[in-house]
C-alpha cells in the first residue's frame, strides 16, 4: 500500500509533465479538429452526397449527429491517431534521455522498472485523452450541426440517446485499447535510441506497415496476429445485439503486444547505459 | 571491511571500454568519508565515465564499486539516497519551472516524503540562491542559474555524500566563489565531497583530498599534504665560479644538478640540510647570492603529470 502510493505520486508528477507540454494540448486539439471539419464539410455538402458515398457511416452523420464521432474514428485511425500515439510513446524514454533528465530521475533513485511502468501508463492515459476527446469533439460539433436523437445502428435496431453515448464511450475505450500495443511497441523503441523523434518515425513507420500487411491477401495467415488487425472492428460495437467478439479478441491481441514488447523494453532498459 | 566502512567511495580495477577505447583504465579510487575529494583531470580523461559507474547510470566493464559501503550495482537502490549527484552538467524540463523540477525530480524517488517535498524544495532552492527565479520556466535560466539548480536537486535531501561533476562549468568568477563557499559549508556539516574539475585551480583551495587523472588511469591520488611531498624538492643555488661549484656539489653526493645560466638546480630529498651546505660553500669562499629550497606548486605537478595545454589527450 504505501509503495503504491508513492509509485501514484510518481505517475502524477508523470502526468503533470506531460499536460504541461504544450505539445500534448496541441495535439489533442488537432485530433478535436477531426470531427469539427468532417462535420464542416459534411454539412456544408450535404445534399451533393448521395447515400452511400465516401467513408463508411458518412451519409448516417446529417441523419444523426451522434454519429459525427464513429466516424472521424474512422478517419483517424490509419495515420493520425497512430501518429499522435507514436510522437508520445516515442518521446517516452528517449525524450528524457535527450534532455538528460532521465540520468537525474535514475540517481534519484527512480528505479528503471518503475519508470518503465509509469511512462507506459501514461501513453495509456494520453491515448484515453485522445479517443474521448475525439468523440467528445464528434459529439458536440454533431449536436450543434445535425439533429440529434436515437441512433440507428449498423444492424437497423434503433437505441436510446443515454445508450447511444454509451456506445461512444464504448468505442472510444475500444480504440484506445486499439493503441495499447502500439504504444508498448514505441515504448521498446525508445529505450534504444536517445533521439526522440527517431523514436517517433520508427514506430509510425510499423502501425504503416502493419496495417500495409493486413491489406495482403498473400499473407492473410498472418494478419490476426497483426496489431491494426482489429483497429477498424469497433463497428461490431454499433450493432444490436452488441457484438463482444472482436473487443476480446482485440484486447488479447493488444495484450499480447505489450507483454512481449513490455518485455523487450524492460530487457533493454534496465542493462542499458545511460551515457546522455 | 572495517576499512572501506571508513570510506565513501571504493573502486578497484574499475574499468570502462568504450569498442577498442578504454574510456576509464583499471583506477582504484578510495575516497574517505568527510574528505573534500577532488578528482582532477583533462577534458576526455575519463571523470563522467567514473561517476556515471559509481552512480550505476552505466555498468563497469570490469572492476568493483562501493558507495557508502553498498556494492554497486546490486545494492544501488540503498546507496543512491544518500547520495546528491550533479553528472555531466544540469538538465531540466525547459517547459516547466524551476521549482516544478525539482518537485518532479524529488517525486521520482520513492523514498522521499511527499508532505515535506514543497518544504524542502523551497529550502533547497533558497540554499542556492535561487528562491526569486523559482517560478520562472527553465528555458529562461541562464547556464549558471541551472547550474545552481542542479545543485538544488542533489540537496533536496540530508546527503551522507555529494557528486559533483564540475560543478563550477559555465559559471562566472562571482558565481564560482559562491558555489566553493557553498561546497566549504557543506563539508563543514561532515558530507563527504567527491568533486571533479579540469582545473586545479577552482578546487585546490577546497580540497583536501585529490586524485589525478588522465587518459583513463589515475596517475596520483592522495590527502594534499601527501601529494606536496610525493613532488620533489629541489635545492636552488646562485654563486660565482660556477665549475667549481659544481665540482663541489658532487662530492656532497648532489651530482643531478641542472646548470641554468644564472644558477644551479638540484633535486634534494625534503629535509635536506641548507644551512651546512651554505656553511660549506662560505668557508671554500664561494659568494654566494642565493640559496634556498623550492618546493614546486601543485599546479606544476599536476602539469607534469597530465602534460600541458588545451590538447585533448585522445
Ligand atoms: N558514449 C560514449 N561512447 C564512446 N566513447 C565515449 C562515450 N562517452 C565518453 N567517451 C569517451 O570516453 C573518454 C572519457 O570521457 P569522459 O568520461 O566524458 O571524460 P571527462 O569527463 O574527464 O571529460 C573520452 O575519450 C570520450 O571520448
Ligand atoms: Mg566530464
Amino acid at each position: 500500500m504505501f509503495a503504491k502510493s508513492l509509485s501514484l505520486s510518481l505517475m502524477l508528477s508523470e502526468l503533470r509533465v506531460m499536460f504541461t507540454r504544450r505539445r500534448t494540448w496541441a495535439m489533442l486539439a488537432a485530433i478535436a479538429l477531426i470531427p469539427i471539419l468532417l462535420a464542416v464539410a459534411v454539412a456544408l455538402t450535404s445534399d451533393q452526397l448521395a447515400p452511400g458515398e465516401g467513408p463508411p457511416f458518412l451519409d448516417r452523420v446529417t441523419q444523426n449527429g451522434l454519429f459525427t464521432g464513429f466516424t472521424a474514428t474512422l478517419l483517424a485511425l490509419p495515420l493520425f491517431l497512430p501518429l499522435t500515439m507514436a510522437v508520445v510513446a516515442g518521446d517516452t524514454i528517449a525524450g528524457e534521455a535527450s534532455l538528460g533528465t532521465l540520468r537525474y530521475l535514475l540517481i534519484a533513485p527512480v528505479g528503471r522498472l518503475r519508470l518503465l511502468v509509469v511512462k507506459y501508463l501514461g501513453t495509456i492515459v494520453f491515448a484515453l485523452a485522445g479517443t474521448f476527446t475525439l468523440m467528445l469533439a464528434g459529439g458536440i460539433i454533431g449536436a450543434i450541426l445535425f439533429p440529434i436523437g436515437p441512433v440507428t445502428l449498423l444492424s437497423g435496431d434503433q437505441i436510446s440517446l443515454a445508450e447511444s453515448i454509451g456506445r461512444m464511450a464504448l468505442v472510444a475505450v475500444y480504440t484506445a485499447i486499439s493503441m495499447s500495443g502500439l504504444l508498448a511497441i514505441g515504448l521498446f523503441v525508445s529505450t534504444l535510441t536517445t533521439v526522440p523523434v527517431g523514436a517517433m518515425a520508427a514506430t509510425v513507420v510499423l502501425a504503416g506497415v502493419s496495417q500495409i500487411l493486413d491489406n495482403l491477401p498473400q499473407l492473410s495467415w498472418l494478419h490476426e496476429w497483426l496489431f491494426t488487425h482489429y483497429w477498424l472492428s469497433f463497428a461490431d460495437l454499433l450493432r444490436q445485439p452488441i457484438e463482444l467478439g472482436s473487443f476480446a479478441s482485440n484486447s488479447l491481441l493488444q495484450l499480447g503486444y505489450i507483454a512481449v514488447f513490455g518485455a523487450l523494453a524492460y530487457s533493454r532498459f534496465t542493462t542499458k547505459d545511460i551515457l546522455s | 571491511m572495517p576499512q572501506s566502512l571508513e570510506l565513501a567511495i571504493k573502486t578497484s580495477s574499475l574499468t570502462k571500454q568504450f569498442g577498442s577505447q578504454k574510456a576509464v583504465s583499471s583506477i582504484d579510487l578510495s575516497v574517505p568519508k568527510g574528505s573534500v575529494f577532488g578528482f582532477l583531470g583533462p577534458n576526455g580523461s575519463g571523470k563522467t565515465t567514473t561517476i556515471r559507474m559509481i552512480l550505476g547510470l552505466a555498468a563497469a566493464s570490469k572492476g568493483e564499486i562501493e558507495l557508502l559501503g553498498h556494492p554497486i550495482p546490486k545494492e544501488l537502490e540503498h546507496a543512491l539516497p544518500k547520495v546528491g549527484a550533479l553528472v555531466e552538467g544540469p538538465a531540466f524540463y525547459p517547459y516547466m519551472s524551476g521549482r516544478n523540477n525539482l518537485i518532479r525530480i524529488d517525486s521520482a524517488d520513492r523514498n522521499s516524503t511527499a508532505s515535506t517535498r514543497k518544504k524542502r524544495v523551497d529550502a533547497a532552492l533558497e540554499r542556492v540562491g535561487l528562491t526569486n527565479a523559482a517560478k520562472k520556466k527553465v528555458h529562461a535560466y541562464s547556464l549558471g542559474m541551472k547550474q545552481r539548480l542542479g545543485l538544488a536537486n542533489a540537496l533536496l535531501k540530508p546527503r551522507e555524500i555529494l557528486i559533483l561533476d564540475e560543478p563550477t562549468n559555465g559559471l562566472d568568477p562571482q558565481g564560482t566563489r559562491e558555489v566553493r563557499n557553498l561546497i566549504r559549508s557543506l563539508a563543514a556539516e561532515g558530507i563527504t565531497i567527491f568533486v571533479s574539475s579540469h582545473l586545479l585551480s577552482e578546487i585546490e583551495q577546497l580540497c583536501s583530498h585529490l586524485a589525478v587523472m588522465t587518459a583513463g588511469k589515475i596517475v596520483a591520488q592522495g590527502s594534499l599534504a601527501e601529494l606536496r611531498n610525493e613532488s620533489q624538492t629541489r635545492l636552488v643555488l646562485k654563486a660565482d665560479r660556477i665549475d667549481e661549484l659544481v665540482d663541489l656539489l658532487k662530492t656532497q653526493g648532489l651530482t643531478k644538478l641542472s646548470l641554468k645560466p644564472d644558477r644551479v638546480v638540484v633535486p634534494v630529498p625534503s629535509d635536506f640540510d641548507v644551512a651546512s651546505l651554505n656553511q660549506l660553500l662560505v668557508k671554500k669562499k664561494f659568494m654566494v647570492s642565493e640559496i634556498r629550497l623550492e618546493q614546486p606548486s601543485l599546479e606544476e605537478y599536476f602539469v607534469n603529470l597530465t602534460g600541458e595545454g588545451f590538447e585533448v589527450v585522445r
